[in-house]
């Protein structure tokens, strides 16, 4: 007798439910980046807090009886929240819901003094996790990405985050301009020297519509790796950052065992969060039916709608094929990869597996589906290849 | 109706770029035929990619009225033609419908070879040449040495050519004067049977067919029926006009007069270019001896990127051959791109022209395979047959030898660059014929074989010679070479759209040529592919396109995965512009750049 498919209505529980918090604002915005950041003199602190808080409010109806297991105040620069609005924020999250034991709270902060300056609060806040922005331990480096802080003072500030809390994880940018794989490799071992348990480790990437992507399209920006040096330079990080005990759980993300960052988990193993704030994507399953949230992302226009307390923002119901692809798409970045039997369950036949297998691709252990170190790198055209049969 | 005395008839023809087309804006604006809100430049050259170009492709005819200094007022008709040798054919047809010729020649560049070439075939057609030197406002015009030349190297009395300023419009209202004082009026009896040439014949998506037609006897009027002399086809007057350049209608035309008509005609075969047209009743006695037809001398195929799109294909180029009497076509299919059709042009520009138009006008994604000559396959029997497509040569133990198209090219060359068009030629198995100098300026003519020619000798003739260089062609036979076939392999798989013929000994040259080209080509796939050309079952040339190595996203976070979702769809999408061999995707531009030659 055929066993009943399980509903896919709880597909969700796979990667558990989250709150990501966005705040909009930085002090300057560097030419590399295409995240809703804006740049403003004034900013009513009290006024953002209290629409957070409504708006927190708000999802925590829609979807009550979950268990929150983490929160992430991401950015923009959080780091610029005062510790007030944190608390606000956190409080407010566990006030709508419960929270698990362990619930990770991190907050994503710039390496200036002034910011450090601020850690205690935001440890008093709540926060139990900082994952700072250090980009480039180059000051040469550091002034093309049009960086306002030195290596020395994101060293100081890194200390002080160490300092205050337990979980500190810190964030690169390489394949540069004019990097070698010899000083990539240097620089990462200095990286090594200095991690506690978490790295984010982000080749450059040029976004359209950005400063930079403006320079390119120009002739500017010269002495960017090709493919063959962006390859190898991802290769040296996988082998340096092993060595040292810091295997890849996803492309760009490197951990201690036990140290995942769980927040970013529930992303890639397609769990459920609640996006609060300007241009912050969310996903929720309510009544069975995984809806896409996006809310605006002008700040004003946040604000004003969050305080009116209507609708802040618009969701869209995700066909069945299209929740399956992203399913696949994210979990193929994690070293754990993805269930086939998800993937079925949600209706999604992959196309070309055996070839990507004997390819040496993809590798399957029982339903489990990884990519291979080589698959991995390569992983847009695998997805491509694997999606081929959608419409 | 007008009287034959006050009727002219006239082509304006010159090298490419001499300025032919800004003299009719200027005879057309001085006459106030058009409006002076309705002018632009080159008002006659109507289509996007002539306007794009800055080229005219199509023959175009204005009628005009003149107040001359006689205190007569003239009719006058006048035919702007093409300058580029591939549409030399348009310029032929057009002479055979007016009397005398405007032979621009650009003041500061001299006779070029187009220059020559028409004017020979407007001393074959009987015209009547008056010289207009163009663009004398140029600070690097010398009007007085190209007079010498025009008489040096063509043997035309210049001594009274117009000089003029087309941009400026200085000269205009002398040349009026000229074409109305040195050119003949047309010849002609109203009162015999009708006899009307059909020049030319287009597709009007509101009219239907329209035919553009000049008659030499008798009249034609609205409702007549007419009768083609070559196809027997009848039909009914059901629109008669003169182009101003839009149509204008009028109830009757007469002889030296021409303009257009339509009538319910619907295929492609009634209207030949050429023919004769007559009364159904009261017929001429003989037709007019029509026009030499075209040769195409460079076919390919093709394909619609999207199988489904075939009908439409079909249907364009249907449309597309009855505004261009010198493109053919018929069916054919091919195991890697299904149903296409395999097409004849005049030459590299007018393919690349009718693929522009199909793709534009008529929305469609075209794949293009490799430009072939016409080969002659002598078979071992006696037989002989000719070979359209590379791909479909018969087995070789059946054939007794190839013959390829040769062709006798001219070139005036500044002697400074000499040695570099020499070197050309003779890189592309040229013979040399001729070496003359008129002043500083060599004459070249080669014997070479078309296939040498056909994919980029002249952009290549233009990059050796910073522009300086004209070139003009006429094919003069076949010849027997060693011809053979060559395959490109792309992941040990044929892909007949590639093959090509070539001469033994510049195979290796070129396979290897071809797969560095394509090496670049094709992107990375996700396995590395052996890229092969060879001979029968020999490779000679091999290259190896490497792993793609790298293609992921550095940062995939919640907010990320829409856009990523959006990003593999566009992607899905860009594979339209691909093909697929086997597990490989090759891009469409790769089969025409591939082609390209570099040395
Ligand atoms: N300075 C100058 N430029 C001119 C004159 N007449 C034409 N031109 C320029 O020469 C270029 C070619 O002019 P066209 O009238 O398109 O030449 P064409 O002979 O019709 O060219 P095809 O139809 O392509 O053979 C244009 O850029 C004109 O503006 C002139 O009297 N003086
Ligand atoms: C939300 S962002 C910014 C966090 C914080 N405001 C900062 O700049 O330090 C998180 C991380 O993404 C990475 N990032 C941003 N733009 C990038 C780009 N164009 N290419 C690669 N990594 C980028 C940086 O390492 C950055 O720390
Ligand atoms: S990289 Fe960070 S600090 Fe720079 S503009 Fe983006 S969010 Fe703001
Ligand atoms: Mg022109």
């Amino acid at each position: 007798m055929p066993v009943a498919a399980p509903e896919p209505v709880d597909d969700w529980r796979h990667g558990g439910f989250g709150v990501y918090l966005h705040w909009p604002f930085c002090q300057a915005k560097c030419p590399y980046c295409d995240f809703n950041s804006h740049v403003t003199a004034q900013i009513d602190q009290k006024r953002w807090a209290d629409a957070y808080r409504r708006d927190i409010a708000r999802v925590a109806a829609l979807v009550p009886d979950r268990i929150v297991r983490s929160i992430f105040i991401g950015g923009g620069t959080p780091s610029l929240m005062q510790p007030d609005t944190v608390a606000a924020v956190v409080d407010a999250v566990r006030g709508g819901w419960p929270t698990a034991n362990d619930l990770e709270v991190t907050l994503e902060a710039n390496p200036t003094s002034v910011e450090a300056g601020r850690f205690r609060g935001y440890r008093d806040a709540g926060v139990n996790r900082v994952s700072m922005g250090i980009q480039a331990l180059d000051d040469h480096a550091l002034r093309r990405l049009g960086r306002m802080h030195s290596v020395a003072e994101a060293r100081a500030a890194f200390d002080v985050a160490r300092a205050h809390f337990e979980r500190v994880s810190f964030d690169l940018i390489y394949a540069r301009q004019d990097q070698s794989a010899a000083e990539w490799k240097r620089e990462l071992h200095e990286a090594l020297s200095m991690a506690v348990d978490h790295l984010s480790l982000y080749q450059l990437t040029i976004e359209d519509g950005t400063p930079f992507a403006a320079r390119l399209a120009a002739g500017g920006l010269r002495g960017l790796p090709d493919q063959d040096l962006s390859a190898d330079l991802y290769e040296v990080t996988q082998e340096v950052c092993s060595a040292a005990g810091m295997d890849a759980y996803e492309v760009s993300n490197h951990a201690r065992p036990g140290a995942m960052s769980q927040h970013n988990l529930i992303y890639w193993r397609c769990g459920d969060w609640a996006g609060v704030g300007p241009g912050a994507h969310g996903r929720l399953t309510i009544a069975g039916e995984r809806c896409a949230t996006v809310a605006p992302s002008a700040p004003g226009a946040w604000l004003a709608r969050a305080e009116a307390g209507i609708d802040v923002d618009s969701s869209e119901p995700l066909a069945r094929p299209d929740a399956a692809a992203e399913v696949l798409m994210m979990g193929l970045r994690l070293s754990e990869g993805v269930d086939l039997r998800r993937l079925r369950t949600l209706g999604l036949e992959v196309a070309g597996l055996q070839e990507l297998v004997d390819d040496g691709l993809i590798a399957l252990d029982g339903s489990r589906m990884t990519a291979s170190a080589r698959g991995r790198l390569i992983l847009n055209s695998v997805l491509r290849r694997l999606l081929s049969d959608q419409p | 109706m007008t009287e034959l005395s006050r009727i002219r008839n006239f082509s304006i023809v010159a090298h490419i770029d001499h300025g032919k087309s800004t003299l009719a804006d200027r005879l057309i604006q001085l006459t106030g035929t058009v409006a002076a809100r309705d002018m632009k430049e080159q008002m006659l050259d109507a289509m996007d990619i002539e306007r794009e170009r800055g080229i005219t492709i199509k023959a175009n005819t204005v009628r005009i009225e003149y107040p001359a200094r006689d205190g007569q007022t003239y009719i006058l008709n006048l035919i702007d033609t093409p300058g580029h040798v591939d549409f030399a054919y348009e310029v032929s047809r057009s002479m055979r419908a007016v009397e005398g010729s405007l032979l621009v020649v650009d003041a500061s560049q001299g006779v070029e070879a187009q220059t020559l070439a028409n004017v020979y075939q407007a001393i074959d057609a009987d015209h009547e040449i008056v010289p207009v030197l163009n663009k004398i406002d140029l600070p690097a015009a010398d009007p007085e040495r190209v007079k010498a030349q025009i008489e040096d190297v063509i043997g035309l009395d210049a001594s009274e050519a117009v000089e003029i300023s087309a941009k400026s419009g200085l000269g205009i209202p002398e040349v009026l004067e000229a074409i109305v004082t040195r050119l003949p009026a047309p010849k002609g009896d109203r009162d015999a049977p009708l006899k009307a040439m059909l020049v030319d014949s287009w597709y009007d998506p509101y009219l239907g067919v329209v035919v553009l037609i000049r008659v030499m006897d008798g009249i034609i009027r609205k409702g007549d029926r007419i009768k083609m002399m070559q196809t027997g086809a009848v039909h009914g007057i059901d629109k008669l006009a003169v182009l101003k350049p839009q149509m204008v209608d009028t109830p009757e035309l007469g002889p030296g007069e021409i303009g257009i008509f339509t009538g319910s005609i619907k295929q492609v075969r009634d209207t030949r270019v050429g023919d004769t047209i007559t009364h159904e009743k009261k017929s001429c006695a003989a037709p007019l001896p029509g026009f030499k037809p075209s040769v195409p001398v460079v076919f390919c195929g093709l394909f619609p990127v999207d199988a489904n799109d075939f009908e439409g294909l079909r249907d364009a180029i249907e449309k597309l051959a009855l505004n261009d009497a010198s493109f053919t076509h018929e069916m054919e299919t091919s195991a890697a791109l299904g149903f296409g059709f395999r097409c004849g042009f005049l030459g590299l520009l007018h393919l690349e022209v009718i693929r522009d138009r199909l793709e534009r006008e008529y929305d469609l994604d075209l794949i293009t395979t490799a430009p072939s000559v016409v080969y002659d396959i002598h078979m071992r029997d006696g037989t002989v047959q000719q070979l359209h497509n590379p791909a479909d040569l018969p087995d070789l133990t059946y054939v007794e030898h190839v013959e390829e198209p040769r062709i006798k090219a001219t070139i005036l060359v500044p002697d400074d660059y000499l040695g570099d068009v020499l070197k050309l030629c003779q890189d592309r198995r040229g013979e040399q014929l001729e070496l003359t100098y008129a002043g500083s300026r060599a004459m070249v003519v080669y014997d070479l074989p078309l296939n040498e020619v056909v994919f980029d000798f002249y952009d290549r003739l233009k990059s050796v010679t910073k522009g300086y260089a004209s070139f003009d062609y006429q094919m003069i036979g076949y010849r027997e070479d060693n011809l053979v076939k060559m395959q490109i392999l792309v992941n040990d798989e044929p892909v007949d759209a590639l093959s090509m013929m070539v001469h033994r000994d510049r195979a290796e040259a070129r396979g290897r040529m071809m797969c560095e080209k394509l090496k670049d080509l094709i992107p990375r796939h996700m396995f590395k592919i052996p890229v092969q050309a060879a001979i029968g079952g020999r490779v000679i040339a091999r290259e190896t396109i490497a792993a793609l190595r790298k293609d992921v996203t550095a940062k995939c976070y919640g907010g990320d995965v829409t856009r990523k979702k959006k990003l593999l769809e566009k992607q899905k999408a860009g594979k339209k512009k691909m093909r697929q061999f086997g597990k490989v995707e090759i891009p469409q531009t790769a089969f025409i750049s591939a082609l390209k030659m570099d040395g």
